[in-house]
């Protein structure tokens, strides 16, 4: 395999950068967006640098190596920090760094009356750089580094404004919930250590064929949790929603576009693992399909412009995961969905944080209402968004959705019918939910209550969603034309057959795809069109009231995790009160009374001692006399 | 006469100055009974030096007459000292440490 020194600039520059940023205080006040944003600039740069050098290569020459230091080596175990640049990290590389610098031009015109912007560009170059280890690692060991740099960016991130306790107690809840998953995380690394005695991708992929089904279950289950975790499926799934306490730029680089879609990386990644687990992979199929049904509902309920997006996301990613769960195929859809939806999702995010933007930080569609007037070109950015996720045809997210339901339903029997009316009742409720959205802002009576009129965000915000959203637009069709994101990644994941079982031709299920997308957006706009008070009404279906309350996963978690938890701990001061400190007051006790007895004997008088000696000899030697005797 | 009564002999002197320390307040006379527990010892000494027919025991009690000579300049000293002060010889009145 070729090897190649540009891949540690990839970390090492945002990395650095985020140091700078951190260490200099507010004397960087005054550059520090600008650096944050130069250097996220350049690590595109090397990314696309990367990419052509890669697309001229011949496909077996295409990944990439570079080895920067030897990290563990005992014995015959050796892990060395080394960084992989293959088929499928170059995707994420170009989404990450394309993305992500689009935001940080975006962050400068948005947090620009932010007292703390420098802090905010440390952190979002602090995320790129965990972000590209993440995906550049070439073991699993280097992956969970940049796993738990993510998560720590997001951490800090989500309660960037955390003088308000309830953002501060987000981000906690997010670090709770991911900390579950990297649980599963390091788990699978210490069995696959102990069934492969290696950590890396290459080192497993050649070990599979020799290591029995149940462990290769057991890693295939643990990474599936840390893939819930990461990428907010159910049953880790509350912390997205409170995530979006976050200043909108994150929520749109790292809460819709980059890090909640490394759980689809990791099951991507570790293919193999799944090809040979098929119960694991029938879980994370079973995880998509309750997931993507999940967010749709939650989405549909949402007030919140960032919530609702947020359980659009869950359900996307749902989608995703879905797509990883179907086998060989199913990873390149995945990847497909992942990047346009990367694409989509961000537009529409900073669109929703360009509306704020112009609505006084104001998030409650209730209150929004024919913004459309008032701010065209986030209305044309964010329709072009939204006629890509509910899947119009030529926009990016028929391509990628059409082709996750096709190959669900494609997978035959019982399960295919499961699954393609999941992910076609998924797509209905999309279509709903989403043209609820932009009814309810851009469209309708003006409800917002106060004089002033919303204004358009400046270009420097504008520029960053007009490009994503002609992503959102094109990315579709560049990646479907030919199957050339199938054709690309087959090198690591291994397609079968690129074209396998066909129970229903493509140009039927596309039909079906569009016809519910149809009755989505037809139930929205009958429901929803006409004039709308500022208040969600009161008398509601149970159902709604679920979906608002973001179906009980709160109070789940509360009744089934947090009181136990709270009780647990309860019991367990009493047992540490009474029985250890009990131990220990108990032997303070008995030396003290013990302690007022014996000092009865110290009277003062020299012949009361005397006496006592005396006694204490006759006592010596009665004891010498009768043992001796 | 057997060797074996000046043991008893010396336990009867031991006794009855062990007694004379735990029941006589003068200081004076407690520090006389406890010569004369020295003094029974010494006997002791000397008796089973005779029994066993060398001289460690006689040795020892030189050495005790040294000890006894030196622990008699002391105590006297220290009696004489605190009779000056709180003119009583009585050792119950020089009860001081438990306070």
């Amino acid at each position: 395999m070729q090897t190649s020194e540009n891949l540690l600039w990839l970390i090492a520059l945002p990395l650095f950068s985020s140091a700078i940023l951190l260490l200099a205080g507010k004397r960087a006040n005054s550059w520090g967006h600008i650096m944050g944003t130069i250097v996220s600039a350049s690590t595109f740069t090397i990314g696309i640098i990367e990419f052509f050098a890669m697309q001229a290569r011949s496909e077996e020459n295409r990944a990439v190596t570079q080895k920067i230091f030897t990290w563990i080596s005992v014995g015959s175990f050796q892990v060395d920090a080394s960084l992989l640049l293959d088929q499928l990290s170059i995707c994420f590389v170009l989404l990450i760094t394309g993305v992500g610098t689009l935001i940080h031009v975006y962050s400068i015109a948005y947090m620009s009356h932010d007292l703390d912007r420098r802090r905010f560009f440390a952190y979002l170059n602090f995320f790129i750089a965990a972000m590209l280890l993440l995906v550049l690692g070439d073991s699993y060991l280097n992956l969970y580094v940049g796993w738990e740099g993510v998560g720590l960016a997001s951490y800090l991130l989500i309660g960037f404004w955390n003088e308000k306790p309830a953002y501060a107690t987000a981000a906690k809840k997010a670090f709770v919930a991911n900390r579950v998953g990297d649980v599963g995380l390091s788990l699978a690394i210490m069995i696959a250590f102990a069934t492969f005695g290696d950590v890396s991708f290459s080192g497993m992929k050649e070990g599979v064929d020799q290591a029995s089904s149940t462990q290769l279950t057991a890693i295939g289950l643990m990474l599936l949790l840390a893939a819930c975790g990461k990428s907010a499926q159910f049953p880790l799934q509350s912390w997205l929603g409170d995530a979006m306490a976050g200043p909108t730029p994150v929520s749109a680089l790292i809460h819709a576009a980059t890090m909640v879609t490394a759980g689809v990386y990791l099951i991507t990644r570790s293919n193999f693992i799944f090809d040979a687990a098929p119960i694991a992979q029938l879980m994370v199929l079973i995880i998509g399909g309750i997931t993507l049904l999940f967010g749709a509902i939650i989405g549909t309920a949402k007030d919140d412009i960032k919530k609702a997006l947020a359980a659009s996301t869950m359900s996307q990613i749902g989608y995703m995961i879905l797509a990883t769960g179907l086998g060989p195929i199913g990873y390149a859809f995945a990847i497909m969905h992942l990047l346009t939806h990367g694409f989509f999702k961000a537009s529409m995010f900073l669109g929703a944080g360009s509306v704020m933007h112009g609505m006084k930080d104001e998030v409650n569609m209730r209150r929004y209402g024919g913004i459309g007037k008032f701010m065209p070109i986030t209305f044309l950015t964010f329709g072009l968004g939204y006629l890509a996720i509910i899947g119009v045809p030529p926009f990016a997210g028929f391509y990628s959705k059409d082709k996750i339901i096709e190959t669900a339903l494609n997978e035959g029997g019982v399960k295919g019918l499961i699954l393609g009316s999941a992910t076609l009742f998924g797509a209905m409720i999309t279509a709903f939910y989403m043209t609820r959205v932009v009814i309810l802002t851009f469209f309708g009576n003006e409800r917002w209550g106060h004089k002033d009129e919303p204004h358009e965000s400046p270009a420097l915000m504008l520029i960053p969603i007009g490009l994503l959203s002609i992503g959102s637009v094109a990315s579709g069709y560049l990646l479907y034309k030919g199957d050339w994101l199938v054709h690309w990644l087959e090198p690591v994941v291994n397609p079968l057959e690129v074209h396998h079982k066909e129970l229903l031709p493509p140009i039927v299920v596309s039909v079906m795809a569009v016809v519910v997308v149809i009755i989505g957006v037809a139930i929205a706009i009958l429901k929803y069109r006409g004039e709308q008070t500022d208040k969600a009404p009161e008398q509601v279906s149970s159902l709604t009231k679920a979906a608002r309350a973001d179906l009980f996963q709160d109070s789940f978690n509360e009744a089934a995790f947090m009181r136990p938890g709270q009780s647990l701990v309860k019991n367990l001061l009493n047992i540490d009160y009474l029985l250890i400190d009990g131990a220990v007051r108990g032997v303070g006790s008995v030396s003290l009374s013990a302690g007022n007895k014996l000092r009865v004997i110290q009277n003062g008088y020299v012949r009361s001692y005397a006496l006592l000696m005396v006694v204490g000899a006759l006592a010596l030697i009665a004891t010498i006399w009768v043992v001796t005797a | 006469m057997a060797v074996a009564n000046y043991l008893y002999l010396s336990a009867i002197l031991f006794t009855i100055g062990a007694i004379g320390v735990v029941v006589r307040r003068n200081s004076i006379v407690v520090f006389m009974c406890i010569e004369l527990m020295l003094n029974a010892a010494n006997l002791a000494f000397v008796t089973f030096a005779r029994i066993n027919s060398n001289l460690e025991g006689q040795v020892v009690a030189f050495f005790t007459m040294v000890v006894a000579a030196c622990e008699v300049v002391v105590g006297l000293a220290i009696i004489v000292t605190i009779y000056r002060s709180r003119r009583s010889a009585s050792v119950d009145d020089a009860s001081l440490l438990k306070r």
